[in-house]
């Protein structure tokens, strides 16, 4: 019996440090000036320094990689978080077969591998003749991120009184004001937490932008990382920086975790 | 017609898919009064309720208001409000901002909607509510601040569609006491909709009673009670004995085997009609000179103010009757009815009749299905009418042997048998007089054997 609880430890232990192991191994390492990964040579913020302060090699490029990652990811996630609003309200009011047909399209582009996507995109814009770079990344992104905002709204309107948007008609408002005034905000949780999806769904996003960022130059993140990691071995202030995007994000989670039980306790 | 109606319908009807919700409804509404569309579930009453409020457009016909059409008028732009039936209060408002929704969007002065918000939630008993957040609330103060939001519009009619419905049975006998109390206060037009007969009877100033989308009767509470016009409204307002009956002439009925004197007049001689006698209307005597028949108590139920007794009759008829007093089980007893408390209505149908058409030699089409009879005297391709009588209906609870199927949609009892209403696939009805039992919905197939199905000339339908 013990023996049994023992191994149920050790088990559920490993997992977490196959999981975490490679994020702790550069957390850790992000604390050091050695060049090549994997040598300790003393405790050091010289990284940080270096990145904060600019004194690294080509320091610039990163910059403007970080500003671009940010920028698309906001946009993309702005312009489908209200498109993939609207498209679950659509949804949500057909009936029977055209919902069932119109959600398992909407299935689709997220289990689609992201190559295909990035690929597909790329032959559209070439053959729209759209020329490629800022706009197409925010064009592609949208794209995969609506669907995650229409999955994250649905269940947020099918919990919603039925004749809630009626009572607003019936006490005067317009659609548009029914829309902005009551069911907005009634569908808020499902909207914020597509909105965050989307958010990050962008900002780790590599093959879709890679293919569809053309030849201007445009660099986000993860194609920056992936060409200075090609150009002869990782620079090591990405050490730090990779740390701190974890950091983040582990925030954010936090932050959508308690809102979470928040909610489930009022409710 | 009233000189002056705040509501006219004119002949408004509404199909979903194939199926007709509403035809040709006709209604007007006296400002000022309490109104209540009662039926069952998928009568129609709801879609009549959401077509007045704006929500669901008429496919034909139209609704004037005050004299003027708005049929085309968006909700928004209608001087109604609704109390919807699960409140849908806006979650993310607290019950102050709840309520001056109305006004908020309207631009009124914030002082005034301060004035008016309180003044309508003393009214509705709610003063101090005002900041609490109404997922706290329990179903019956959500329901008042509700009819709160509703009524800070100072609509020119309200709306309610079921209110009550999910409130438990005290509170809702508490909240019908003060709606009513509300409208007098009020004097706003109030139509209402329930599918409880005990509710709309106390409510209502003027009962609409709806079944299949079609109205069946308008009137008082009392007059609906005491002369329902067919069977349907005196099965579905309070309990009722509905039996076949004979109109021999004025004021003069036989049923159950006997025959009363009665008030009613203008049937014309020995016409089948329906006797409708509310269980409270026959009566105990121990005077054999009053007595008009025997009967032997079958059952007795304590019901708390009264006792139900079912017995039968020297005639061989089951009824059903309530009184203060008790009659053991077994004991024969004399009972009389007096001739104000019988309720003659005519018949509906005295046989089932179905447009049909001669396919071949002994054969003919009607309800969509072929059947076999006799065809002389018919020429082959002939529009005719079939008729079946009520008896003559098989049911089977299996498919095959059957020549349709169908679903049972009504019963009702008439002392010695069933009249069921069938309605097939194709969504006619068939009518069946039976003596076995069946459950409303259930699925049962339908045999007609040939020698059964008499023609005649279409449209004459006499048989």
């Amino acid at each position: 019996m013990k023996a049994k609880k023992v191994f149920a430890r050790a088990y559920i232990w490993l997992l977490l440090v196959v999981l975490y192991a490679p994020i702790v191994f550069i957390a850790v390492f992000s604390f050091t000036e050695a060049k090549s990964l994997g040598n300790w040579t003393g405790f050091s913020m010289q990284l940080y320094r270096n990145l904060f302060g600019g004194a690294m090699q080509n320091s610039s490029a990163l910059v403007s990689a970080v500003q671009n990652t940010l920028l698309i990811a906001l946009a993309a996630s702005v312009v489908a978080t209200l498109l993939g609003t609207l498209a679950a309200i659509g949804i949500f009011n057909m009936k029977g077969k055209k919902r069932q047909t119109m959600t398992f399209l909407n299935n689709i582009p997220m289990i689609n591998p992201d190559i295909i996507t990035g690929v597909s995109l790329f032959l559209l814009f070439v053959f729209l003749h759209i020329s490629q770079g800022y706009l197409t990344v925010i064009l592609a992104h949208i794209t995969f991120c609506t669907p995650y905002v229409v999955l994250n709204v649905l269940p947020k309107l099918s919990q919603m009184n039925p004749n809630v948007y009626e009572a607003a008609l019936d006490l005067g408002a317009t659609p548009a004001q029914a829309l902005r005034k009551v069911l907005f905000p009634a569908l808020r949780p499902g909207m914020i937490s597509g909105f965050i999806l989307s958010f990050t769904m962008s900002l780790d996003d590599f093959a879709v932008t890679f293919f569809t960022r053309g030849t201007i130059g445009l660099d986000t993140l993860s194609t920056y990382i992936y060409a200075d990691a090609r150009k002869g071995g990782l620079t090591p202030e990405l050490k730090p920086l990779m740390t701190i995007l974890f950091l983040l994000v582990l925030v954010v989670l936090l932050v959508i975790n308690m809102r979470q039980s928040k909610n489930n306790e009022k409710e | 017609m009233p000189k002056n109606p705040i509501i006219q319908i004119e002949h408004l009807s509404k199909s979903f898919g194939d199926k007709q919700v509403l035809s040709d409804i006709n209604l007007y509404v006296r400002k000022g009064e309490f109104i209540t569309l009662l039926g069952p579930s998928g009568c129609g009453k709801t879609t009549l309720l959401r077509m007045l409020g704006g929500f669901t457009a008429p496919d034909s016909g139209r609704i004037l208001l005050e004299g003027k059409d708005i049929s085309d008028v968006p909700p928004y732009r209608r001087p109604l409000n609704t109390v919807f039936q699960r409140y849908a209060l806006f979650p993310h408002l607290d019950v102050y901002d709840n309520v001056a929704f109305g006004l908020k969007l309207q631009k009124v002065p914030e002082a005034d909607i301060e004035k008016r918000v309180k003044k309508v939630l003393k009214l509705v008993s709610m003063s101090d509510y005002e900041d609490r957040d109404v997922n706290s609330l329990s179903g019956g103060q959500q329901q008042r601040v509700a009819i709160a939001r509703a009524l800070i519009n100072q609509p020119r009619v309200l709306l309610l569609d079921e209110p009550l419905a999910a409130l438990d049975l005290k509170m809702r006998k508490d909240m019908q006491i003060e709606l009513k109390e509300m409208h007098r206060k009020l004097g706003i037009t109030f139509i209402y909709v329930t599918h409880d007969q005990e509710e709309a009877l106390t409510l209502s100033d003027t009962i609409v009673v709806m079944n299949e989308g079609k109205i069946q009767q308008i009137g008082t509470p009392i007059d609906i009670y005491n002369e329902p016009v067919n069977a349907f409204v005196a099965d579905f307002i309070g309990d009722s004995n509905i039996l076949n009956g004979k109109m021999f002439r004025d004021r003069r009925v036989a049923f159950i085997k006997h025959e009363f004197d009665c008030v009613d007049e203008g049937f014309g001689e020995n016409v089948s009609v329906d006797v409708v006698v509310r269980p409270e209307d026959i009566y105990f005597t121990n005077d054999p000179a009053k007595c008009q028949f025997t009967a032997k108590v079958n059952s007795c139920t304590f019901k708390g103010v009264h006792y139900e007794m079912w017995v039968d009759t020297d005639t061989g008829y089951e009824l059903m009757i309530q009184d203060y007093d008790p009659y053991p089980v077994g004991s024969e007893v004399m009972l009389y009815i007096d001739p104000d408390d019988i309720q003659v209505m005519k018949k509906e149908r005295r046989f089932n009749a179905f447009p049909a058409r001669v396919t071949g030699e002994g054969r003919v089409m009607f309800l969509d299905t072929e059947f076999e009879c006799n065809t002389e005297g018919f020429a082959v391709d002939e529009a005719v009418t079939a008729t079946v009588r009520f008896e003559k209906v098989d049911l089977l609870d299996h498919e095959e042997e059957a020549d349709l199927t169908g679903n049972v949609v009504f019963i009702l009892y008439k002392g010695d048998h069933y009249h069921l209403t069938v309605k097939t696939e194709t969504g006619e009805n068939i009518w069946v007089d039976t003596n076995d039992i069946w459950d409303k919905g259930d699925f049962v197939g339908i045999k007609i054997l040939p020698a059964d199905i008499k023609l005649v000339k279409a449209e004459s339908g006499d048989e």
